[in-house]
């Protein structure tokens, strides 16, 4: 209740306001030529102001605003482009950069394993070098000993011989003949004594 | 019961009586809403314009796609050769687009739901238009009126034609306009009026209808704004690039 009366007065309100501003009524108000050049005048008056201040002032700006943008946007595609660009190339350089080094690290490596391999045959040969002359040294001492050794022996056994017969016999014997009979035996039995 | 709707068309004096000699030029309520319409686009527009970030603010970017909106219009409509016009096409939008848009705050008056403001506007461009033409094609924009093509038998019915819709076009310019408007705000008075005589009880049925229509008469503000600058940029359009 208290709503509609509420609502009812701001009607009312509004309805006695448009009665005092409605000076006369009946017919279309715009057909009534009292206040067209009043219009007209207000029309040219306000439009060619609000033309001149458009076109000399604020259009000029929005339109600078504008192309100032594009240019400003298009500056800035451009960088970023040439950005990309750049860092192409440097990863690309950096690329180079990398399997140079691996190829350069391979060569390294290959270089100092053949070196490496180089310097341990041709040691390796010194060795076997000295070894083998080492080896001939010694066969060669072994050789003369064992010859030495026959003859020693074989003087050995004579002198050995002829004290025996002496201290058995008491008989001196020529020398000669136990020789002849060791250098016999000797020559038979070389091989069982000295072995090979 | 309600008030007569065409009260809210009657233009009456604010102040003083002001006379130039025989003339009546008094400051009026249709006077108060041009300078209100005017000294808003200016207050916007200089808003929108005062200072250029690369991320336009929200006044900024109405501006700005104020511009490119009546710009994208001219160029696809009148061609490349309508530049020198784009401020004059553009404050004519904006003018007609504000003072439509300010009628539709109850209360206020339309300036444009006035033949003889709509009248103006369309014989300035009429003849502003005729002169570009003269001054474009010389007396060869008379060729306006004879379309290639036509058989010679239907020339004179054709060009007779042709120069009655070419000289009507002021009319229809101005009365489409002024029609649209003026219609509009009377048939929402009218349902205002129901509103009040049905009162609380059946009342709701046409202040819905308002309601609705409130939301078409925003859109015909728009759209009638726009038809009238489309089709100054078409008339425009015939005198730069004479086609027939």
């Amino acid at each position: 209740m208290v709503k509609k009366i509420f609502f009812q007065l701001i009607f009312f309100n509004l309805f006695f306001l448009k009665e005092v501003f409605a000076a006369e009524s009946g017919g279309m108000p715009q057909l009534n030529p009292e206040f067209w050049i009043s219009q007209i005048f207000w029309l040219t008056f306000t439009f060619g102001i609000l033309y001149i201040v458009l076109s000399k002032l604020i259009l000029p700006k929005i339109s600078a605003n504008l192309e100032l943008r594009k240019s400003q946007i298009q500056e800035n595609i451009e960088a970023a482009e040439k950005q990309r660009e750049s860092s192409e190339a440097k990863l690309k350089e950096y690329d180079d950069i990398v399997s140079k080094s691996k190829l350069e690290a391979n060569n390294i490596f290959k270089e100092a394993r053949e070196n490496a391999l180089k310097e341990i045959n041709a040691k390796k040969e010194t060795l076997d070098k000295q070894i083998d002359e080492e080896i001939k040294k010694v066969e060669q001492e072994i050789n003369l000993l064992r010859k030495g050794a026959s003859e020693k022996i074989n003087k050995i056994a004579i002198e050995t011989t002829s004290e025996l017969l002496v201290k058995l016999i008491g008989t001196e014997v020529n020398n000669s003949s136990i020789s002849a009979i060791v250098d016999d035996l000797s020559k038979r039995n070389g091989d069982k004594y000295y072995g090979n | 019961m309600a008030a007569n709707p065409m009260t809210q068309f009657e233009v009456y004096r604010i102040g003083p009586e002001i006379k130039v000699g025989a003339f009546d030029i008094s400051f009026t309520n249709a006077s108060l809403f041009m300078v209100i319409s005017s000294l808003a686009i200016l207050i916007i527009f200089n808003l929108g314009s005062k200072k250029n970030s690369l991320l336009p603010n929200k006044i900024q970017l109405l501006a700005e796609l104020s511009y490119t909106f009546v710009s994208k219009m001219i160029s696809d409509t009148a061609g490349s050769k309508a530049k020198p016009y784009f401020s004059f096409i553009f404050s004519l939008f904006m003018f007609v687009l504000f003072c439509n848009m300010f009628g539709m705050i109850p209360y206020t008056f339309t300036v444009t739901s006035h033949i003889i403001v709509t009248f103006v506007l369309a014989a300035f461009i009429f003849i502003g238009v005729t002169i570009i033409g003269f001054i474009k094609h010389g007396i060869g924009y008379l060729k306006l009126f004879v379309p290639s093509g036509v058989p010679i038998v239907l020339l004179p019915l054709i060009v007779v034609i042709e120069i009655i819709s070419y000289l009507s076009r002021p009319i229809s310019l101005s009365v489409r306009l002024f029609a649209n408007m003026m219609a509009g705000h009377t048939m929402m008075k009218v349902f205002g009026g129901f509103v009040i005589s049905l009162g609380v009880v059946g009342g709701w049925l046409p202040l819905s209808f308002s309601v609705a229509l409130t939301g078409l008469e925003i859109l015909v503000a728009f759209l009638q704004a726009y038809v009238f600058a489309i089709l100054t940029c078409i008339y425009l359009n015939d005198a730069l690039n004479l086609h027939h």
